[in-house]
């Protein structure tokens, strides 16, 4: 009785833990591996939801008379490939950010950010 | 059960370790662990996809992004304990809210009760295909899965967009120096590499055409082709893998997958059905069915398989540069 939601819960940790990452840590890698945590939460319940007990994969043979739910598979398998694309596409602008200043970390963008504005409303003024 | 506290252990590790490289080891273990946990939720389709993507492909960007950005994470957080907060408190409304859920496994949830027993009970006989998750994928549910596959084709374009950079001849002769000096030291794991790639090619050919019948299909095959490629680029250099395949040849077979996939369903319009609706692709509507899935799923492989190649030959690309840049640097003052 204990166990029957102890799949959601989990799923819920690893999304907080994910969520946690992603606020609290400066470091841009690390903030994108966050988010891929998250990713994977939600991966595992979807498919925690799509299981069936006694069911088998869901692919077709005599003898078989009860199988998990295809639609969750569907979705979370083009999810996986989709959601590595996008990281992919986010890791290259952590590249860039990383050429332009030098650092990936949240903090010393910001000043060095601030510091440009700063400059730029000197010249205004000048 | 296990799987799932494994699974929450390596979490809080992520959490706690500032060292990237081990974060990067870990989520590849992470990703492994979800794979695992998919077999035992009879998703294998699934857990073919996460086991090439989360544990293998994902893991390998990571390392080449941390090559050039840093190993080491600062320490010094903002305010984790506002963070924390706000972590709890959503956390504690979830849990509040899965009180709600239906229980693991229980057949007669809602998610169990409308198409699913459609796709379960009709789709060997519309499609003639015996793994569901295949047939609704490409036929039933074949305008999502199109959609799917421009976002991946749209995500190797912004790569490219943004890493990609024009390289000079010279350039790549130094490049490649650098390379045969580095690579000739690992002879054992080039030959057995040398060995391995056609079948791991092979394997992901028949992981295409077999995906009908068994676990696998365009996304998988894709991703293990572009894992052979990969594999051959770390152990023989950019620049040589660079004359083996073509960069302009492999963005042209990301935009013919896309091409050829969204044709099946304009073919299907012309010859009088819907869009994607294979039933008038041949005379007989199993054998259309048949014809139409092949068809996409050759698009999606081809697609995935380059963009992943794309993916990765701009990362390291710019590594290549950034190493070259730096030996100039050194050189300079001497």
């Amino acid at each position: 009785m204990l166990f029957d939601l102890f799949n959601h819960w989990v799923v819920i940790t690893l999304m907080m833990s994910g969520l946690y990452i992603v606020i609290a840590h400066g470091n841009l890698i690390k903030k994108i591996i966050g988010l891929s945590v998250f990713q994977t939460s939600v991966f595992i319940f979807y498919i925690s939801m799509a299981k069936v007990d006694g069911g088998t994969a869901p692919i077709l043979a005599e003898n078989i008379t009860q199988y998990s739910n295809p639609l969750p598979h569907v979705l979370i398998l083009t999810a996986i490939v989709v959601g590595i694309a996008t990281t992919a596409l986010g890791l290259s602008l952590v590249v860039r950010i990383k050429e332009e200043y030098g650092s990936i970390e949240e903090d010393d963008i910001q000043q060095q950010d601030n510091q440009d504005l700063a400059d730029s409303h000197l010249e205004n003024k000048a | 059960m296990v799987l799932l506290s494994f699974l929450v252990v390596t979490a809080f590790a992520i959490i706690r370790m500032n060292d990237l490289f081990a974060v990067v080891m870990l989520s590849g273990i992470y990703g492994l662990l979800s794979a695992s946990f998919f077999v035992a939720m009879d998703a294998v389709d699934v857990a073919f996809t996460e086991a090439a993507v989360g544990a293998g492909i994902s893991t390998l960007l990571m390392l080449v992004v941390i090559a050039q950005t840093g190993r080491k994470e600062k320490t010094s957080r903002h305010k984790p304990l506002l963070a924390l907060l706000i972590v709890l408190i959503t956390g504690s409304l979830l849990v509040y809210s899965s009180f709600d859920m239906p229980h693991f496994g229980d057949a007669h949830a809602p998610i169990h009760e409308h198409t699913s027993p459609r796709y379960l009970n009709d789709s060997m006989e519309e499609t003639g295909i015996p793994n569901v998750v295949t047939s609704v994928l490409a036929s039933y549910r074949a305008f999502d899965t199109f959609g799917e596959v421009v976002v991946i084709f749209t995500a190797g374009l912004g790569i490219l967009a943004i890493l990609t950079i024009g390289r000079r001849k010279e350039d790549d002769d130094e490049i490649a120096s650098i390379n045969d000096s580095m690579h000739e030291q690992h002879l054992v794991i080039r030959i057995v590499a040398k060995i391995l790639i056609p079948f791991i090619l092979l394997f992901a050919l028949y992981v295409q055409f077999h995906g009908d019948f068994g676990p696998g299909g365009g996304f998988q095959a894709g991703v293990i082709f572009a894992a052979a490629v990969i594999l051959y680029t770390m152990l023989f250099g950019l620049s040589t893998a660079r004359k083996v395949i073509n960069q302009s040849f492999i963005k042209l077979i990301a935009a013919t997958g896309v091409l050829l996939y969204g044709s099946v369903g304009i073919v299907s319009i012309m010859s009088g059905g819907n869009f994607f609706d294979y039933n008038v692709l041949a005379s007989d509507p199993v054998a259309g069915q048949h014809l139409g899935i092949l068809l996409i799923e050759w698009g999606v492989g081809c697609t995935v398989a380059s963009v992943m190649i794309i993916i990765f030959f701009n990362f390291s690309g710019r590594l290549e540069l950034h190493q070259r840049n730096e030996r100039s640097k050194n050189r300079e003052p001497s």
